[in-house]
């Protein structure tokens, strides 16, 4: 019961976040004062002039993309040069070794593109310079990276002038991505979790709290340390649980609130919020009921009561199952609990809200435009099933906006199970494998479900890496299984933001024409329905077939493989 | 594309600076003055490994060996073959320490907790069902009266955060370390 009450209430903390974060954020992206104005507008326009950015200068769809992936590719680059040359480091008291190419291949596309699949152990890998001056700014900067490509797309859907070429500025909406939004709640968040027992210092443990808060925040999930938030000094107790899972979901789903402000209607907000909140609490209450029960193997050695395995105490049954289902709702992917280790309904729960392609809430800005892609898309069914020419709060919905929309949403999984396909079909996939049986193959699909959706979470069995030593002396990556990684990464993050984009530039330039009778709602719960269904069949249809072989078997059985 | 190519270097550079060493060195100085016990790393949070001794509470079964600086998970399946051995391993080992001390102690009255590894390794707390199984025994063989303990087990019982967070716990290190006071 008491685990049910929990629950309930995180989620109406942060529903009741949502129109104030979520106003907040309008507020910021169209240029408005808000309190922090006073103290942060200097230190933005001072930025300005040192990047030499035209802040009036807004940015077709192609420019804005431009800027974007040049932006992108030169952080690779950086970030890539800083993890290589980790002998060179100041606090790096361990005097680690830089991790192997291909490895570090992974790790950079990793946190480029928000999604911190992580094939290493950081506190046996990573040096405190790595951790902060490295990965964490990417935990920043790829979080705000995807806001603002959520806000161009707003724009577009809600721009009512004629004529009007631009998006919006990458590099204004950047900063105060930055600076306005992620900055001041990781300030505030690391003091909390500091309290709560998360460490924070430069000589024994590290930089911890700072970075924890912000990888919650930016729905980013790569842990300091290898059992990421289940480890005491990332999470330590009750209330740090409650605080980091309430930043990985608060932006997600505040930016469904922006949106309605920014279009000028809170219901279309909040009809998208509905859909994104039923395709949770779903997810929330199955994996609940699952891990309040033994797995199989439990089962049959005797052991009874819920299944605690690769769980901590202070979390309880409740504060795992939330964590589980928040983190692969949203493209956070930080775990507080072993996914392997779950019952076997339990995993498949993950693994069901990685298929709906990280749209239910999803990562910062990456949830709210692959939902609105799929808004496009229900309307334009809803649209042929009652005979009229689709329409999006006037604006209408042709053949090149709907080719686009679709390109957008199959990159993903098409990566998923093309990269999937050739890490069973093939030998290269096997020495990363750790279970046998269809455990095995749950780990090879969840690995490649998890990349190639920017979650990062992982059934840990699964490895890129050998490590023999801490520091990395004598270590050795798995090249097919770090590559592929890293391409289904880079492929599934870049590939879906320039379809948006491009999605974006069309709609800007659409004529509005004023809503008549025949004109489909779209805010109302109606539509909420057609929405979900629209993202349940997507994502079940696409995903049927290849998670039966696994979590679907082992659920089905008491047999031990 | 070559203005784009120097604003983004000019703001890779600023954006490290700023983001990857003033805000964490900052953060570290505020914590460090504010909370420097819990900043530092409270070991208090942290399991220490009792080795089976029957003096002291045995925290929950750990796949790294109590090691705080290499973690990982067991990954032990839910229907893994090898994860039933382990589990009938646990039971017995849990049935021979603490079943002397606690007569009509079955497998079945085991607590979940005493035989399923943590997520951390280092897991300090242990449920109320498993602290007062093992109470008759650190009883018994410390020569102490059962209520002595009972009593210091519901003071080294870790609530719920705020009262409503999270789940109640018997923190293992600072009981066995009030033990041994």
């Amino acid at each position: 019961m008491q685990g049910w009450f929990q629950i309930i209430l995180f989620c109406l903390v942060f529903t009741a976040c949502v129109p104030f974060l979520g106003g907040y954020m309008a507020r910021v992206f169209t240029g408005e004062r808000v309190f922090l104005s006073p103290v942060i507008g200097p230190l933005e326009r001072l930025l300005y002039r040192v990047l030499r950015v035209d802040t009036n200068a807004s940015q077709g769809w192609k420019s804005y993309a431009g800027s974007l992936l040049i932006f992108s590719g030169v952080f690779w680059l950086f970030l890539y040069l800083v993890l290589r040359t980790q002998t060179l480091h100041p606090f790096n008291h361990q005097d680690f070794h830089s991790a192997p190419w291909d490895v570090t291949f992974n790790t950079v596309s990793s946190f480029i593109t928000n999604t911190n699949w992580q094939y290493y152990g950081g506190e046996t890998t990573m040096s405190f310079f790595s951790q902060m001056a490295g990965l964490a700014v990417q935990n920043f900067v790829s979080a705000a990276v995807g806001i603002v490509v959520a806000i161009a797309l707003i724009r577009a859907i809600a721009n009512r002038r004629q004529g009007a070429t631009g998006l919006g500025n990458f590099w204004q909406d950047l900063t105060r991505a930055l600076f306005y939004i992620l900055l001041p709640i990781s300030i505030a968040g690391t003091v909390v979790l500091v309290s709560q027992g998360v460490v924070q210092d430069l000589g024994n443990w590290g930089p911890v709290a700072s970075q924890e808060i912000i990888k919650e925040l930016g729905t980013n999930g790569g842990g300091f340390f290898n059992v990421n938030s289940a480890f005491p000094f990332e999470n330590g107790s009750g209330l740090s649980n409650f605080v980091e899972m309430l930043a990985i979901i608060v932006i997600p789903a505040s930016l469904t609130y922006t949106y309605g402000r920014m279009v000028g209607s809170r219901r279309q907000g909040w009809t998208i919020f509905g859909a994104m909140f039923a395709l949770f609490a779903v997810s929330v209450v199955v994996v609940y009921l699952a891990e309040m029960h033994g797995t199989a193997a439990q089962h049959a050695a005797g052991v009874t009561g819920a299944n605690l395995e690769g769980k901590e105490v202070r979390f309880g049954t409740a504060g795992s199952a939330l964590w589980s289902a928040v983190t692969t709702v949203t493209s956070c992917g930080a775990v507080n609990a072993a996914f392997e280790s779950l019952t076997a309904v339990g995993g498949l729960v993950p693994m069901a809200n990685l298929a709906y392609g990280e749209s239910v809430f999803g990562g910062v800005g990456t949830g709210l435009y692959t939902m609105l892609l799929y808004v496009l898309l229900a309307v334009f069914i809803g649209g042929l099933m009652v005979g009229r020419t689709p329409e999006y709060l006037g604006k209408k919905i042709e053949a090149r906006e709907i080719k686009l929309v679709v390109l957008g949403l199959l990159v993903t999984p098409l990566t998923v199970l093309i990269a999937a396909a050739l890490a069973t079909g093939t030998k290269y996939g096997a020495p990363s494998v750790f279970a046998s049986g269809p455990q095995g193959f749950s780990e090879s699909l969840y690995a490649y479900l998890s990349q190639a959706n920017n979650n990062g979470s992982a059934f840990a069995g699964y490895t890129g890496f050998y490590q023999p030593n801490p520091g990395n002396l004598g270590s050795h990556g798995i090249t097919f299984a770090t590559l592929l990684g890293g391409l289904s990464m880079m492929l599934a993050r870049f590939t879906p933001i320039v379809f948006t984009l491009a999605v974006a530039g069309a709609l800007l330039k659409k004529r509005v024409s004023p809503a008549g009778l025949g004109t489909m709602r779209t805010d109302t719960p109606t539509f909420g329905g057609l929405l979900i269904g629209t993202v349940v069949l997507i994502g079940a249809l696409t995903f049927f077939p290849a998670i039966l072989l696994g979590p679907a078997v082992q659920g089905l059985t008491s047999h031990l493989f | 594309m070559k203005k784009n190519l120097i604003t983004s270097a000019t703001a890779v550079l600023v954006l490290t600076v700023l983001l990857g060493v003033a805000y964490p060195l900052v953060m570290t100085g505020i914590a460090q003055v504010a909370f420097p016990t819990r900043a530092s790393g409270d070991t208090r949070l942290i399991a220490k490994d009792t080795k089976g001794n029957p003096r002291y509470f045995a925290p929950r079964p750990s796949q790294t060996g109590y090691n705080p600086n290499a973690t990982f998970f067991s990954n032990r399946g839910p229907n893994q073959a090898s994860a039933e051995f382990f589990y009938r391993d646990q039971l017995r080992d849990y049935l021979k320490l603490n079943g002397p001390y606690t007569p009509g102690l079955t497998a079945a009255r085991v607590p979940n907790d005493a035989v399923e590894t943590s997520g951390s390794g280092v897991d300090p707390h242990i449920s109320t069902a498993n602290a007062l199984i093992q109470a008759n025994r650190v009883a018994a063989v410390r020569k102490l009266p059962l209520a002595r303990v009972k009593t210091l087990i519901g003071e080294n019982t870790d609530g719920r955060s705020l009262g409503v967070l999270g789940e109640p716990g018997v923190n293992t290190t600072t009981l066995n370390q009030a033990l041994d006071r």
